[in-house]
């Protein structure tokens, strides 16, 4: 599903040029539930933001489901995004003047779907999530697990290749976070490939293989036996 | 364009103002200004213009009148100060000599350049009103109206010194009953019977007349004031195409030339040009419109400004928003897109609420001032000037909804979702 090979990526701090990536080499298969792990300065969010494709690698190839991702301008980097890939934050960075349900759908407008059509399939997924009955109201109105959920549901509405999270469960009280994480990987059960960056040990545990991060090398790439979050989950 | 005709454009536009509902309102009341106070200015500009128009409806545009005085200056053997009397030959004269006159009216009148106003008795009742001896050609220069069943002076009249007179309605309001009918019954002007012929509506603006004055045939004056072939004054009036200046000019020189005054003397004869009166009016609304097209296109710049600044600030709080839906895959055509449909339709929206209540402003001063005597009718704005304003809303509009779908379009979805 995802191939990277060799990839760099530095920044210019004024005169300084500081290097964040030096040169990772990694692939993710479908259907995996990959944890990436690191302390801070690793270089765990640069390389989520070079696979959401919200920033460009200096070096290397990035191919995505058999697609070359290269040479991208904002408009093709925008189709692929919705095409591709489903993002889940860790302050959830709903729409606060949209409805759970609206928030949803917007993936969906953005691929140009009528409203009937993503309205129902934004109430679908509202429900795969377990919030069907809050479809109408605002963020502002849910907990945080529940904003959370919607934000899950939202990733998963455009049907993505892969769905990246970045520290889901980070703003997140543990048992609010095993219920997260209890609906990530029942989402993976259904064959959705997922990458989650965290640095909670508990959490990457949950995931099947945990690649670990360190001065932009990945120092450790190992399967795990999945902790299963609904063990936690009563 | 086809942005424009989709239903969740408009979602996303009205979302983005209920946000922030009070700002946006205050907002658009700047824009909304702008617009109110072009409708209302050059409104009213052409409702005073319309207004003048109406009260000198009864007169020619482009007349003057002319009058004698004393010479200032000697010339050719006559000494300086000598009264000039212009005949009724000088009518001809100026006639045939100034191809631009139209008509051309001489008079003579008592009570009000001098004489006293002569005292006018029916039975019981008496008063002092001013006379004018006329020919039937003035009412050319200035419409009078006549109550039915009246009329005012014919040729016959002055070709038979008829002793007939049109008396003002103050007049037969004095010296009738109110439901006494005057035109065939006489009254005493000066000791001597007329008839009365006609009653005179009042139009104010005329200029010095009133609504008490007498008009008798000019013949008859002039026997009755033992007056021969004299003229007190002439009211004339020009082609609508002739330089009226320029005819005040000529009749100057004319007369001089005819009554031996030097032609240097400015002060031999005397005028009233109304046609250069009326272009000064006319100038003034003019003006006055002019003046609210500068106003108000500041204005509406101004309010389109603000409109700008907001959705600046908008977009800057915006920003995580914009980021997320970048994420989600709105490309940046689309977020530009947003922004502009957004600007445009604050902009647009107040400019028709400002010509709504600028017209409504319009009708409620026109229902106020109506019937009064204040210079005001009818106060319109041409279509194609609103047409214009709002074309040139939607302009600014855009141009100025540039900037902040700009800043929109550059803010790369990495930065805003930073975390903090």
């Amino acid at each position: 599903m995802i191939e990277i090979k060799e990839l760099h990526k530095s920044y210019k701090m004024g005169s300084n040029s500081l290097h964040v990536l030096k040169g990772i080499n990694f692939s993710v298969k479908k259907g995996e539930l990959v944890a990436i792990m690191g302390s801070s300065g690793s270089g765990k969010s640069t390389l989520l933001n070079i696979l959401g494709m919200l920033d460009e690698a200096d070096e290397g190839t990035y191919i995505l489901d058999g697609v070359p991702i290269e040479d991208l301008n904002e408009t093709k980097a925008a189709e692929y995004r919705n095409k591709f890939l489903g993002f889940i934050f860790q302050s959830f960075n709903l729409i606060n003047y949209k409805s759970a349900k609206d928030n949803v759908a917007l993936p969906l407008f953005y691929q140009g779907m009528p409203r009937k059509e993503r309205n129902t399939m934004a109430l679908d997924y509202l429900e795969r999530v377990g919030l069907k009955p809050w479809a109408e109201h605002l963020p502002s109105e849910l907990s945080g697990g529940q904003k959370q959920r919607v934000a899950i549901a939202r990733a998963m509405a455009s049907q993505p290749k892969v769905l990246l999270a970045d520290e889901p469960t980070g703003a997140l009280d543990s048992k609010t976070s095993y219920e997260v994480m209890d609906l990530i990987q029942k989402i993976n059960d259904e064959g959705n490939t997922i990458l989650v960056v965290t640095h909670e040990k508990d959490i990457a545990h949950m995931c099947k293989r945990i690649v670990y991060l360190k001065d932009g090398v990945i120092v450790e790439d190992k399967k795990v036996n999945q902790v299963r979050a609904s063990s936690y989950v009563q | 364009m086809k942005l424009l005709f989709k239903a969740d454009t408009w979602e996303e536009i009205f979302s983005s103002i209920n946000k922030n509902r009070v700002r946006t309102v205050l907002t658009v009341i700047g824009v909304l200004w702008g617009i109110f106070v072009y409708i209302a200015m050059s409104g009213a500009a052409k409702g005073l213009d319309n207004g003048f128009e109406r009260q000198f409806e009864s007169v020619a545009m482009n007349s003057l009148f002319a009058w004698s005085q004393s010479t200032s200056k000697p010339y050719k053997g006559f000494r300086t100060g000598r009264r000039i009397q212009l005949k009724l030959s000088d009518i001809d004269v100026l006639k045939k000599r100034i191809p631009e006159i139209q008509y051309i009216a001489p008079r003579n009148a008592t009570g009000v350049f001098g004489g006293a106003p002569a005292l006018t008795v029916r039975g019981q009742k008496s008063g002092s009103y001013n006379i004018y001896g006329d020919f039937p050609v003035y009412t050319k220069i200035a419409t009078k109206k006549i109550y039915d069943e009246g009329r005012f002076i014919n040729q016959s009249d002055i070709d038979y010194n008829r002793r007939v007179c049109i008396i003002g309605e103050r007049t037969k309001r004095e010296l009738f009953d109110d439901e006494e009918e005057a035109v065939g019954s006489f009254i005493k002007i000066n000791d001597i019977y007329f008839r009365v012929v006609g009653v005179h509506k009042y139009v104010p603006g005329g200029g010095f007349e009133s609504d008490s004055d007498i008009f008798v045939p000019f013949t008859t004056f002039n026997r009755l004031y033992n007056k021969g072939d004299e003229v007190d004054f002439m009211s004339i009036a020009a082609f609508d195409d002739a330089d009226i200046i320029q005819v005040e000019k000529d009749v100057k020189a004319v007369l001089k030339s005819i009554h031996q005054v030097d032609p240097t003397d400015e002060r031999a004869f005397g005028s009233f040009n109304l046609g250069e009166v009326f272009g000064q009016i006319k100038g003034f609304a003019n003006g006055l419109t002019f003046l609210s097209l500068v106003i108000g296109v500041a204005t509406i710049l101004a309010g389109v400004i603000g409109i700008g600044n907001i959705l600046l600030i908008s977009v800057k709080e915006r920003t995580k928003e914009l980021g997320v839906r970048r994420a989600l895959g709105a490309t940046p055509a689309e977020v530009r897109n947003l922004i502009l449909v957004e600007s445009v339709f604050l902009t647009v929206i107040s400019g028709v609420m400002g010509i709504i209540l600028g017209a409504a402003t319009l009708s409620l001063v026109n229902n106020l001032t109506s019937g009064s005597d204040f210079p005001y009718t009818n106060p319109t704005v041409p279509i194609p000037y609103v047409i214009g304003a709002l074309a040139l809303m939607v302009i600014l509009g855009t141009l100025i909804g540039l900037i902040p779908a700009q800043r929109a379009v550059s803010i790369r979805p990495i930065e805003a979702l930073r975390e903090e």
